[in-house]
């Protein structure tokens, strides 16, 4: 009886003491960013799943006779291939919004990817750096101000202009430039750790460095770290979009939403939709995620919250 | 004393970071596949071999590097290679002045409008003002220079005619560019600012001097302003390194030959002499502001010294 009384105890206390189950019920407290949340994975998930459906024509086709088409139309190219405009068609007869979609697909995956590459540089490098202690500390940090100090937007460019406009490339470099203040934010939250009684414990235990780095001070970050990974998703693709906006990144007939946004600019006198529907899109992406962000800040660390 | 110490070594270290940097381009642009006579077809071989003995690219990597870091340091960037006749010291001293108005205004731009929105939704936080503003600037920073500039284009140059649309020499485009950029980074500044003039606010002194009975404005511009403002002088050396880059986009719109014109016209034809030269003007221009603005931030707020 009294036992069983203890055990629902320790339930409650347990259940109460989750960080992730007390930030969730935070955070979907906060409209803002739950609508956001939701927007964002509406988004996702339509541009990674819809262009399987049959119904979306290919971004690629041409029907040259099919030019600038009305949003909300209905044409019948003269194979005799009905398409359905949803946004309209560009000046070759291509359907806007399955190239918004197939895009979106490219932007945010070097949002995603070049995002993940940062995380694992600079979490390692920051939990190493902070573990570690002393001059090798400092000297990793005077690294990172150095490097901090470096124009990231041109060694980007260099780098795309020389080993070719490579995709693949193209995340790995704006990975690699990113990651400077995940370090310094992983770094910050290690040596406030470090020397706390669990960590004492482990090593009491006769547990490994790593293990302690990985199992026991990496997963006690996860606070900061997923803000921070929320507000660097669109800073990437950010980045990426003004590459392509610049012929640097994603080559024609591919596209991101950069290089849309470029296409509809050049032709906006004549067709505003070209530059409206992507760049509505792009933009509603970003306000998500960095509102997500915010909401996550609040939820995460609730002494920090702005108000 | 203190003070000539940090002075001395964030100069040091900014000279180590500009040395990074000039290493790093000078080697990523000989490691590169493909050369700059490539482009142009069947070049004879004797030729080729002729040119790039004339350029030097013949010898040792490491003999060029040195050579390299000698002219640098005379302050000799070469020819251009894209450009025939014309050296990257003559293309660089014609688009630097362009890109150096076009920056300074944007900034200004960006701080008259960011600062002022910024102190003002702070001082009325959590009412719906202060929402407005916080969502507008939100909007502002979602909406990329990239889609602006067109649009600034369209309505102020073609539509209203306030405006030339493209150009520099006796044109109004650039006030355009200067405008775009500047509406970003001031939609960046106003959250900023609001931020940490809540931070400052929240804090005992402040607490202190309304109890004494200063009036609230008093409070807020003689004591709270330059706590608050310490982060956005922060945010000043960023801010420039990010102004170069959205000066990319912005030259190409408004067809302004500034730097960031000739360092993407210089990227896409491989003239490796002219990237390398621009590339130390844009390091030396945002180290120099980053000193500037660690030595200004230090002296705001004198705890960033000591590094806590």
């Amino acid at each position: 009886m009294i036992s069983g009384i203890h055990q629902r105890e320790s339930e409650a206390i347990e259940k109460g003491s989750s960080l992730g189950r007390d930030s969730w019920l935070r955070l979907r407290k906060n409209r803002l960013a739950m609508t956001s949340l939701w927007f964002f994975v509406t988004v996702v998930v339509i541009c990674f799943l819809l262009p399987i459906f049959s119904f979306v024509p290919d971004p690629n086709v041409t029907f040259p006779e099919l030019q600038s088409a009305p949003a909300f139309s209905t044409a019948t190219s003269v194979d005799g291939i009905e398409v359905y405009y949803l946004f309209g068609s560009d000046h070759l007869g291509r359907d806007i919004f399955s190239r918004i979609l197939y895009g979106g697909r490219v932007s945010l995956a070097v949002g995603f990817l070049a995002t993940a590459v940062s995380l694992t540089i600079g979490v390692a490098y920051g939990a190493l750096s902070g573990y570690i202690g002393g001059k090798v500390d400092a000297a990793m940090m005077r690294i990172v101000d150095i490097l901090y100090a470096l124009p990231f937007m041109i060694i980007v460019i260099i780098l795309t202009t020389y080993f070719g406009n490579n995709l693949w490339l193209l995340f790995v470099c704006i990975g690699a430039v990113e990651w400077l203040t995940m370090a310094r934010i992983v770094r910050g939250q290690v040596i406030s750790l470090k020397n706390q009684e669990f960590v004492e414990a482990a090593r009491s235990l006769g547990l490994s460095q790593w293990r302690i780095i990985f199992r026991h001070l990496i997963p006690n970050t996860i606070g900061p770290v997923i803000v921070y990974t929320t507000l660097t998703v669109p800073a990437v693709m950010r980045l990426e979009a003004i590459l392509s906006f610049l012929g640097l990144g994603v080559q024609p007939p591919d596209a991101s939403w950069g290089s849309l946004i470029k296409e509809g600019a050049d032709r906006m006198a004549s067709d505003p939709g070209l530059l409206v529907y992507p760049a509505i899109i792009f933009a509603l992406t970003l306000f998500s995620l960095n509102f997500l962000g915010d909401g996550l800040r609040d939820a995460l660390d609730p002494k920090s919250s702005k108000d | 004393m203190e003070s000539v110490r940090f002075v001395l070594l964030r100069l040091l270290q900014s000279f180590f970071a500009l040395l990074c940097i000039i290493t790093l381009t000078f080697f990523l642009a000989r490691l590169a596949p493909g050369g700059p006579f490539l482009d142009e077809k069947a070049v004879p071989e004797h030729l080729l071999e002729q040119m790039n003995k004339k350029y030097g690219f013949d010898k040792p990597l490491v003999v060029q590097y040195g050579l390299y870091l000698g002219q640098l340091i005379q302050g000799d960037l070469g020819p251009s290679l894209g450009n025939k006749g014309f050296t990257v010291n003559e293309v660089i001293s014609e688009g630097l002045p362009v890109s150096f108005i076009l920056g300074f205004v944007g900034l200004l731009i960006a701080l008259v409008i960011g600062v002022p929105i910024g102190v003002f939704a702070a001082a009325n936080r959590n009412t719906p003002v202060d929402y407005g503003l916080m969502t507008v600037a939100m909007i502002g920073i979602c909406l990329p220079t990239f889609v602006i500039a067109p649009i600034l284009g369209e309505i102020f140059a073609l539509k209203l005619g306030w405006f030339d649309v493209a150009g520099w020499e006796g044109s109004t485009a650039w006030f355009l560019g200067a405008v775009t950029l500047g509406l970003y980074y001031s939609a960046y500044i106003a959250r900023l600012t609001r931020g940490s003039m809540l931070d400052v606010l929240s804090q005992d002194f402040v607490r202190t001097a309304r109890a004494k009975g200063l009036t609230p404005s008093k409070i807020l511009f003689k004591h709270a302003f330059r706590g608050g403002i310490t982060p956005v002088v922060a945010y000043l050396g960023p801010a420039l390194a990010g102004l170069i880059g959205g000066s990319f986009v912005v030259e190409t719109v408004f067809g302004i030959p500034g730097l960031g014109q000739h360092f993407i016209k210089a990227a896409s034809n491989r003239d490796y002499t002219l990237i390398n030269g621009t590339v130390t003007v844009f390091a030396i221009l945002i180290l120099i502001m980053n000193f500037l603005v660690d030595v200004l931030q230090a002296w705001l707020d004198p705890r960033t010294k000591t590094g806590n």
